[in-house]
């Protein structure tokens, strides 16, 4: 559907603005429903931070006995501590609150009601609500980036800079992609609600830099399950070091798992036959 | 006397074979749960890597912090087993059954609602059994070099040290459950919970790792208990036995009346959604 509103630029135009105005009122209204339970942002803040805090003691039990990460300098790993603070926070707020509500879509059947809508269901299903506690996560990420990089000496120019946003966003496709399509896969295992879980926990791996792992290990964080992306080359990109095969890889795997996803639930959706048949 | 020690043991079989037959209608679902503890070999990973001797391939090399990489391999893998018969969910399936109205009629029946949920996780650690096997055996496949099979002693030992970690987590996160007579979002406190839960309790690294102060310190807070005490016990490592079942005595007693002071204070808040 929305391939075919793609011809002409101003029937486009009128594309992006509809659902740019759907995409605040979803938002509007999710924050609204959220605020009613403001004591929660005070146990999201202590949470975030408390995480933080002890994934850095994590961080300095390695450094503390000269162990060290794969070569990584202490602050070098700040960085990518950070990269992962930011991912996390992002997943909180819009991957997990979205996604993990397909599962129930399925099972109640009301997923019919969702096809029915005149906007894209894919769409929809990735961006309908947003959950602002995980604001307070990406925030503090964001810090942690940039004192580690200003620790690590590190003096990126504005295209290193322009250039470790690109690596993040593409570091958020990818992860939105592998999520979507295992929440997608719902459509035939009704049961799997907690395989993003699954996925979540596999992900820890990426608060640390990618070289850190034994050679399997490293291996299976690349190719199997692209962890080295979300996070090690985004901070990679900030400290003026990446090369530029990662990078182009990094863009490649972001494109095509995002493309992926596209097929995948265009193709799952051929199998789905609502709740009750 | 003997008709009551009977009728009481027949409710357990009861129980326990009902809520075992439920939980294996959920065997996939807990087979996922038990792969998403993987963190354990996530930290094994980053330990024995770095700068370390490689995992794989199995010398007795020691690592530079003088880490006995077998060692460290046998102790992730018991972190991970004891992990995946201690874990306590009753809060999130308790503020469930407070908000759909279900208390209420387990209120009503002549059993204190709590045996019920600890019946559930007995049998879902009963479903997980197989799984947490096929788990071990692939990964002594992987690196035979770590196999080890503990002594009669040490696993007895081990499972009882579990047991007692089982019993720890419930009664904290009980406590933490009853929260929900008064909040509608009381599961949000778990994760508050979890944070010294994963950084004090062993998880991450080895006690011996961690500065000596806080090692200490660790050591007067439940929390080795629930991991650390209870693999170094299975990884057949030496355990000051008597002193760690003496703090985890010192804690349930501290807890249990807490615990049931609570419950009886929200009980009597409890008004049933909707009323």
């Amino acid at each position: 559907m929305l391939g075919d509103a793609m011809f002409g630029s101003k029937m486009f135009r009128r594309t992006v603005v509809r659902y740019w105005r759907s995409l605040r009122s979803f938002w509007g209204a999710a924050l609204a429903a959220e605020m009613e339970y403001q004591i929660n942002l005070l146990i999201e803040l202590l949470a975030t931070g408390g995480n933080l805090a002890g994934s850095l003691f994590v961080l300095s039990l390695f450094y503390r006995s000269g162990h060290g990460l794969g070569g990584w300098s202490w602050e070098a790993a700040l960085v990518v501590l950070g990269m992962y603070t930011v991912l996390d926070g992002i997943a909180s707020t819009l991957l997990q609150p979205n996604l993990s509500t397909i599962v129930g879509h399925v099972q109640n059947g009301s997923l019919d009601y969702v096809l029915l809508k005149p906007i894209d269901s894919q769409f929809w299903l990735s961006l309908r609500t947003f959950s602002p506690w995980g604001l307070p996560g990406i925030v503090l990420g964001l810090v942690l980036v940039v004192v580690g990089a200003i620790l690590a000496g590190a003096t990126p120019s504005l295209q290193d800079v322009l250039l470790t946003g690109l690596m993040l966003i593409c570091g958020c496709l990818i992860l939105y992609s592998l999520w979507f399509i295992l929440a997608a896969t719902s459509i035939w295992f009704v049961k799997v609600w907690n395989a993003t879980e699954v996925l979540r926990s596999f992900l820890a791996a990426g608060r640390y830099p990618i070289s850190a792992y034994p050679i399997g290990l490293r291996l299976f964080f690349t190719v199997v399950l692209p962890v080295a992306f979300l996070t090690t080359v985004p901070a990679e990109a900030l400290l003026g070091r990446a090369s530029f095969s990662w990078l182009a890889a990094s863009g490649l795997v972001a494109i095509l798992s995002l493309l992926a996803s596209r097929w995948f639930w265009t193709f799952a959706l051929r199998f789905y036959t609502s709740a009750s048949s | 006397m003997n008709t009551k020690l009977r009728r009481g043991l027949r409710l357990v079989r009861v129980l326990l074979s009902s809520q075992y037959a439920y939980m294996l209608e959920y065997r996939a679902e807990i087979a996922l749960w038990a792969l998403s503890g993987v963190l354990p070999f996530i930290m094994l990973g980053l330990w024995s890597g770095a700068s370390g001797a490689d995992a794989s391939n199995a010398t007795a090399e020691l690592t530079p912090l003088g880490l006995d990489p077998i060692a460290l391999a046998r102790y992730f893998l018991a972190v991970f087993i004891v992990r995946q018969f201690t874990l306590v969910w009753v809060i999130y399936t308790f503020e469930e059954d407070h908000l759909q109205g279900r208390l209420s009629g387990y209120l009503l029946q002549p059993l204190a609602p709590v045996w019920r949920y600890v019946s559930a996780h007995i049998a879902e650690q009963a479903t997980r059994l197989p799984f947490v096997i096929a788990l071990a055996a692939l990964f002594f496949l992987l690196y035979p070099a770590a196999f080890w099979l503990p002594s009669p002693a040490a696993l007895l030992l081990a499972v009882l040290a579990m047991q007692l970690a089982f019993a720890l987590r419930f009664l904290i996160q009980f406590a933490l459950t009853t929260v929900c007579f008064w909040s509608e979002r009381a599961s949000a406190l778990e994760r508050l919970l979890f944070i010294p839960y994963l950084y004090l309790s062993g998880l991450i690294a080895p006690l011996h790792l961690y500065p000596e102060p806080v090692r200490r310190l660790a050591l007067w807070t439940p929390f080795p208990y629930m991991i650390a005490i209870p693999a170094q016990l299975l990884a057949g490592e030496e355990v000051d036995v008597v002193a760690s079942f003496a703090v985890v005595g010192c804690w349930i007693a501290i807890l249990l009346p807490l615990t049931l002071f609570l419950w009886r204070r929200g009980l009597r808040k409890y008004g049933a959604m909707g009323a």
